[in-house]
């Protein structure tokens, strides 16, 4: 059910609007069936593995109430499933790509890997952060807005001495950076942790860490890029 | 299945669990060093996380191998120049050479990036995933397709509007930066227990369905739309499909507070 939209999108469009039949019906419906299978055992694993032991060790590390291991298990979390994120190697890539052939860092391959590398940790660390001043956040009680309003002031005025080459790819790094697996995983430790603690609203504090995880990236990348292009760019 | 959709499933799977490794190391780590408890129920868990991996890698071949390809295809159809200028060679030289880009010009790749953006977010899994944790610790006050739909709503307004800008060529951080004092606005007035989850979707909106289409619809218009360059204007869609989210939800938040309140008043 969940594609069904999809599907129906692509047929108007295909039959209606550019008015050509479609190339190899067969194997797409073949895709469709894949997809809506696969969808299913993904969320039959989240409810039975995923969900329990981000809750459980959530439970357990508030239970211990050892706040610098929670701190350093968000950390850990955050970079680790980030610099393995295929999607930010692709971005990273391009971005490569791009300051070489803007002259920023020099043509050769050695260099553009240390340039990919170099931005990959750059983002990694970002959200590990991220998410360590989310589970810092949670477990002192202080307003999510707080960290909102301060996250979004750096973002501008990061921008304003940002080079523009690097504009696009900062502000969509926020969005990348969350995988379909740490999603989960994250939104259940901050609802544990939240659910543990004693005075914590799971509503009110346990949502919260996503958004922080997509929000940081967009300013160190910003920054990533003034340290390599240089203030204002080109 | 040809072997060519099976190689494309040994690779969906080897990436997956590279996706899923530095996870399970660092949940083995935490649970050995800092816990130092074994995990009960070990076989169902790990049941489980097969489970997350087979299917999302099954999901992926599915998408990647079958929807994909269409998907991007049109993209490049409806912004070719060809297709826009109904095939008059006259128009065509038009549109090349026009100084100004009539927006109009552009009206179904509109269209087409709305629904695109409206449909792949309905499938995006880590947004079930988060749908259904609302719906449970508000025992049901925020439904897990109210949310849903909130946030679909969200990312086709906003890949609409980023669709626009790459037309238009205006600079991304206008539009991000009023979107952002937008949103600070409508935070003080939304109801206060919907600010961190609605801030929440907007990252978890762009994951596997959605991101690998509309970068593709990003950077085929900014390719074939005449004076743009792929590069700068190409990126961004996922930064409006992040944006708009938080707004759309907080909207929903707002909108169903006022109508419990005036059937309660009833």
């Amino acid at each position: 059910m969940d594609v069904f939209p999809i599907i129906l999108v692509i047929a108007f469009f295909q039959l209606v609007i550019i008015q050509k039949p479609f190339p190899n019906l067969d194997h797409t419906l073949f895709g469709v069936v894949l997809v809506v299978i696969g969808l299913f055992i993904f969320i039959l694993g989240l409810e039975s593995a995923l969900f329990p032991i981000g809750e459980k060790m959530a439970n357990e590390f508030a239970i211990k109430g050892n706040a610098f291991w929670i701190i350093l298990f968000g950390f850990s979390l955050g970079f680790s499933t980030t610099i393995a994120e295929p999607a930010l190697s692709v971005i990273a890539g391009k971005a490569g790509g791009l300051a070489a052939s803007a002259g920023a860092i020099s043509n050769s391959n050695d260099s553009v890997a240390s340039f990919v590398l170099g931005l990959r940790i750059t983002v990694a660390f970002s959200v590990g952060l991220a998410i360590a001043l989310g589970v810092l956040r949670i477990l002192k009680g202080w307003p999510f807005i707080w960290f909102i309003l301060a996250g979004y002031s750096l973002i501008v005025i990061t921008t304003f001495f940002a080079p523009k080459e690097i504009i696009g790819i900062a502000y969509d790094s926020g969005g990348i950076t969350t995988s379909t697996i740490t999603v989960p995983l994250v939104a259940a430790l901050g609802i544990g942790l939240a659910s543990s603690i004693r005075g914590r609203n799971p509503i009110l504090d346990g949502f919260g860490l996503i958004a922080l995880a997509s929000l940081s990236p967009i300013i160190f990348v910003l920054g990533y890029g003034i340290f390599v292009y240089g203030v204002g760019g080109s | 299945m040809n072997s060519e959709t099976l190689n494309t499933l040994i690779d969906a799977l080897g990436g997956t669990f590279l996706d899923i490794l530095p996870i399970i190391i660092v949940l083995t780590f935490f649970q050995a060093v800092a816990i130092r408890k074994s995990i009960p129920h070990l076989k169902q868990k790990l049941t489980g996380l097969v489970m997350v991996v087979l299917g999302l890698a099954i999901f992926i071949v599915g998408l990647e191998e079958c929807v994909f390809p269409i998907g991007t295809e049109m993209a490049q159809q409806l912004t070719d120049l060809n297709f826009l200028a109904h095939n008059d060679p006259i128009t065509i030289e038009a549109l090349k050479n026009a100084s100004h880009i009539d927006p109009g010009v552009y009206l179904w790749t509109y269209v087409f990036a709305f629904f695109i953006g409206f449909s792949t977010t309905l499938a995006e899994p880590a947004l079930i995933a988060v749908a259904y944790k609302a719906r449970d610790i508000t025992t049901g006050a925020i439904s897990a397709w109210g949310l849903r739909i909130s946030v679909a709503l969200g990312v086709a307004a906003g890949v609409t509007l980023g669709v626009y800008r790459i037309v238009m060529g205006n600079p991304l951080h206008y539009y991000i930066v009023a979107g952002y004092a937008f949103l600070l606005i409508q935070t003080c007035f939304a109801p206060k227990q919907i600010v961190p989850l609605a801030y929440d979707s907007g990252g978890v909106t762009t994951s596997t369905v959605t991101v690998p289409l509309i970068a593709a619809l990003g950077i085929g218009l900014a390719s074939s739309v005449p004076g743009r360059s792929p590069l700068i204007d190409g990126f961004g869609l996922i930064a409006f499909a992040s944006l708009f989210p938080m707004i759309t939800v907080m909207a929903y938040a707002m909108i169903s507070e006022k109508l419990t309140k005036r059937n309660a008043n009833v």
